[in-house]
């Protein structure tokens, strides 16, 4: 669904022929900022009328059936629930901008700060899975494609239809019971990262989220490169090379990949954003101190606060590395 | 070799013997295969539970023996009979999530193409911002105020399903809505329900079919990692995904309270991923369109 959209949004964004380059690059730029702007917005209504305008009183969803009338008057007003909403959904986006996302509930801090450990546990954790992901895609891509149809690309082929179709749980439980509990047991199954500590202060706890992760992008990323590649190992100049009687190592690092390359760098993008959301899941699964785990530990608290800020931050980033890939794509159409 | 690809205008083989020239591929017979499999495993399966998935039987994650074939679970429930129970759910969400999603966004898309214009333009631009938030972040955040009611599961699955299909479908019909049969039931004045439901559906059969597959796949992935995290199917209700969750932390003592419900729903997925990829290969193939 991702690269259709991608390609079906950069074609249809493709910007009218202009004479100078500079402007063919400012157009895409402009109408993004523009949209992302309008997008976010639509983004924050979502988020707010999903939680605090809800029908049905959210201070007893926060303080359970078993609250009295005096707590949930107390709360509405702590909250400011009890004014219209409009003026309630003012004063929350303006927090918001200002980066002030009230307290947790459950713990009494600023949300802000609870939340800055986390997006920096789980910013490292996509960020070395990136590192790995990228070139490893690229050569399974590559390889993939210089054998196409043979063996190994249809054994390559086999493996990612299974793992593309294999929920994360799913692949992440199988990793635990292999290197954690049943089979070996050289690895820890959990994540536990102490607070305060950097992640890769403890890197054997990172080995098998990680592992999951990479597994999962190398899985998505190598398929496209690979297509890339079976395109650009079809077209004139690269037959026109075969013929010349280049070297296969020739043809392919100096002609096929920088042209390869080039489709996927926008591919990369969306898996960010698509790790994003991926990331609820594995974070859960390795109790891994991230955003992820926090949100699921937030909705099981019933922190409305702590809820609304993640969902907002998580679905910025996701749109951010979206927008990204499709200003990419379009670059790449236009050069 | 430039191979030359004909394009949409190309012949398009007559929808009726589509599902005949699909299952020519082993891979997408394969795949029908193990979704039927798994589909009346999960609808039998309650019936063949020797005893009630929530009943405490044994001590927590006993061995083998006493009447449990498998041993028990982390509350020492039986894990065959709650491995039968536990796709029912799962089955009937994710088939009506995914009609639901398919027949919407199939909606959207077919009136965004034959429409044309401001409406196309409104349809997509709504499509967009839907796809700007990633499915199980919205069915997480619905849940976290209403509550995880299934009905609720399965549309929040279907609305997240509908945008992706609703961008395909139009891609698909716009070719189709500039053809001559369609032009000339424009021409006669057919009303435009008819031309979409007579004209223009029956001509992107193929693509709504791989699409459905891969909806299906993203359906059973999405309800079974929610039950995962717990916004699921609620215990003590026996379902695969939160059977990998509440006995993850026994992995080492009975792993096979994790290992058949997570295969169990591996089946699944698979199974419909080799549906939609052989389906698609075929289509590509035969219809001259790139897979």
């Amino acid at each position: 669904m991702a690269t259709e959209t991608m390609t079906e949004k950069a074609l249809e964004a493709a910007p009218p022929p202009s004479r100078s380059r500079r402007a063919a690059l400012a157009w895409p730029i402009a109408r993004r900022a523009l949209t992302g702007v309008v997008t976010l917005w639509c983004i924050s209504v979502i988020v707010f009328v999903a939680t605090q305008a809800m029908p049905g009183d959210v201070a007893h969803i926060i303080l359970g059936p078993g609250a009295s009338s005096e707590q949930v008057a107390q709360l509405n007003q702590n909250l400011g629930l009890d004014q219209p909403l409009l003026s309630q959904y003012l004063d929350w986006l303006g927090n918001v901008l200002t980066g002030n996302m009230g307290d947790s509930i459950v713990s009494g801090q600023p949300v802000s700060e609870l939340l800055s450990e986390r997006i920096f546990n789980s910013a490292t954790l996509t960020v070395i899975a990136m590192v790995f992901i990228i070139p490893l895609s690229l050569v399974i891509g590559l390889l993939a494609a210089v054998f196409r149809d043979k063996l190994l690309d249809r054994a390559y082929l086999g493996t990612s239809l299974i793992v593309t179709a294999t929920p994360d749980f799913v692949i992440g439980s199988l990793v635990i019971a292999l290197f954690g509990t049943v089979v070996f047991k050289v690895l820890p199954p959990v994540s536990l990262i102490p607070p305060g500590d950097a992640p890769w202060e403890h890197p054997r706890q990172l080995v098998m989220p990680l592992a999951v992760m990479v597994l999962v992008g190398v899985t998505y990323l190598s398929r496209l490169v690979r297509v890339s590649f079976i395109d650009v190992l079809e077209s004139e100049y690269v037959q026109l090379a075969i013929i010349k009687g280049l070297s296969m190592r020739r043809i392919l690092f100096l002609h096929a990949l920088p042209n390869a390359l080039a489709p996927s760098i926008p591919a990369a993008s969306i898996m960010a954003a698509y790790t994003i959301a991926g990331s609820v899941v594995i974070e859960y699964l390795f109790a891994y101190p991230g955003i992820g785990s926090a949100l699921v530990d937030a909705v099981a608290g019933h922190d409305l606060p702590m809820v609304q800020a993640i969902i907002m931050l998580m679905a910025a980033a996701f749109f951010c590395f979206n927008q990204l890939a499709d200003l990419l794509g379009t670059l790449n159409k236009s050069r | 070799m430039i191979r030359t690809r004909p394009r949409e205008q190309g012949v398009q083989a007559p929808p009726r013997n589509l599902t005949r020239r699909i299952l020519t591929s082993p891979r997408t017979r394969l795949g029908l295969i193990m979704l039927l499999v798994m589909i009346l495993f999960s609808v039998l399966g309650p019936f063949f539970a020797p005893h009630s998935p929530t009943a405490v039987l044994a001590k927590p994650y006993a061995d083998p023996g006493d009447g449990l074939l498998l041993g028990a679970d982390s509350l020492g429930r039986d894990i065959l009979s709650r491995i039968l129970s536990g796709g029912a759910n799962l089955t009937w969400m994710a088939i009506a999530a995914t009609f639901g999603g398919v027949a919407l966004g199939t909606a959207i898309g077919l009136i965004a193409a034959y429409a044309g214009g401001i409406v196309d333009t409104l349809l997509m631009r709504v499509v967009d911002v839907m796809l700007t938030f990633p499915t199980i972040i919205m069915a997480i955040l619905f849940i976290s105020m209403v509550g995880p009611s299934r009905l609720i599961l399965v549309v929040l699955v279907a609305i997240g399903l509908t945008p992706g299909m609703a961008r395909v479908m139009r891609g698909a019909a716009r070719p189709v809505i500039r053809r001559e049969h369609v032009m000339w039931a424009r021409t006669i004045g057919l009303s435009s329900s008819r031309i979409l439901m007579r004209e223009v559906l029956p001509s992107v059969t193929s693509p709504l079919l791989v699409e459905t597959g891969l909806r299906l796949m993203w359906s059973v992935v999405g309800l079974a990692s929610l039950s995962f995290l717990g916004f699921g199917v609620q215990p003590p209700a026996s379902d695969w995904g939160l059977m990998v969750s509440e006995n993850k932390d026994g992995l080492a003592i009975q792993p096979l309270a994790v290992f058949i419900p997570a295969v169990c729903v591996a089946l699944f997925t698979i199974g419909g991923n080799l549906f939609a990829e052989g389906a698609a290969r075929v289509i590509g193939r035969t219809e001259g369109a790139r897979s």
